[in-house]
């Protein structure tokens, strides 16, 4: 069965985001006081040829560190799953 | 000398740097295509300004793998000039030429004014014609040029001396006022640890005429010529900063 990886990048901690402030101001302006912190990040999702899912995990991991992500500015985590679809 | 303008699908301020290099200074000036695997003997080249890729994913994420990014980055090795202007800074940092990274503007905003940087430093190839501490007048047009690093390559920019330009007023003072994205330290060009390498966010390509608005771009292109003519004239073992 052919897998489906769920990647997320997010601003890394200490780095600014001001979309992330943006949204939380207008969240408060809203009411929704309990909101502390905001990161506005990507979600990104590839359906990968069947394959052992250590390896695929190995070549994800790279896809992010090559082009998804910019470990500069961001840190980023998957998923792996069987996609069912 | 000769000047090589790398065009991606997407550049946009390529035309401008050519008529710069071109026209205006009167060097020979090519574009080379993103798919070139050679840059045809340049001294110098220029990644120009635009939106390569569409921006897509992050601005100068899907440019760093375009084929004349190896021939680029073996001129970088080789010693070889490159200039990063907006876009193309933004590419130099993606494909690890350059330190850090550049954001969303803190305002959100897209910017698109004159504004005045201070040279910080006169030992490179693109500000040797000037001053350190001279203020300039250059246009800036953008929404991703907000610089950020972490502590330690911040540190390390400032101690070499590497920050070649900061964001101040027209006195020289780097107040928030004068910082049109929010970068960090007022950031708003660096160079390479070998220097070989600078990248800047305002535009000195649309500086270079006063019916348009202010020549200040053209000192800079001139030092550029001035340093190739004195490699040359040094021979090309000497091509290093004297």
């Amino acid at each position: 069965m052919p897998l489906l990886a769920r990647v997320h990048v997010t601003p890394k901690r200490g780095i600014l985001d001001p979309q992330g402030k943006a949204v939380q101001n207008s969240l408060h302006a809203l009411g929704f006081a309990e909101v502390q912190d905001v990161k506005v990040g990507k979600y990104i999702e590839l359906r990968l040829r069947e394959a052992e899912p250590q390896a695929a995990s190995a070549r994800v991991r790279e896809m992010c560190e090559r082009l998804l992500a910019n470990g500069v500015i961001e840190d980023f985590q998957f998923q792996l799953e069987r996609d069912g679809r | 000398m000769r000047w090589g303008v790398v065009v991606f699908p997407g550049s946009l301020d390529d035309r401008d740097a050519l008529r710069a290099a071109g026209c205006v200074l009167g060097d020979e000036a090519v574009a080379l295509w993103h798919k070139d695997r050679d840059l045809g003997g340049v001294d110098c080249v220029i990644l120009p300004g635009g939106f390569s890729y569409g921006d897509y994913l992050r601005c100068g994420a899907m440019a760093k793998f375009s084929p004349i990014m190896e021939a680029v980055a073996r001129h970088v090795r080789d010693g070889g000039l490159v200039l990063g202007i907006c876009n193309g800074f933004q590419i130099l940092c993606e494909a690890g030429l350059l330190p850090g990274a550049l954001v969303r503007n803190r305002s959100l905003s897209f910017v698109c004014e004159p504004v005045t940087v201070r040279v910080e430093t006169a030992e490179t190839f693109f500000t040797h014609g000037c001053r350190a501490g001279e203020v300039l007048e250059l246009p800036v047009k953008h929404g991703e040029g907000c610089y950020v690093a972490d502590e330690a390559t911040l540190a390390a920019l400032e101690r070499e001396h590497r920050v070649v330009f900061r964001y101040t007023d027209r006195a020289g003072r780097p107040t928030p006022e004068a910082n049109p994205n929010g970068s960090l330290q007022n950031i708003a060009g660096l160079c390479s640890a070998e220097r070989n390498v600078v990248g800047l966010m305002p535009h000195p390509e649309h500086a270079v005429e006063h019916l348009t608005g202010g020549a200040d771009g053209l000192r800079l292109f001139r030092s550029v010529e001035a340093w190739v003519a004195r490699g040359a004239a040094a021979g090309p073992a000497a091509s290093a900063p004297g």
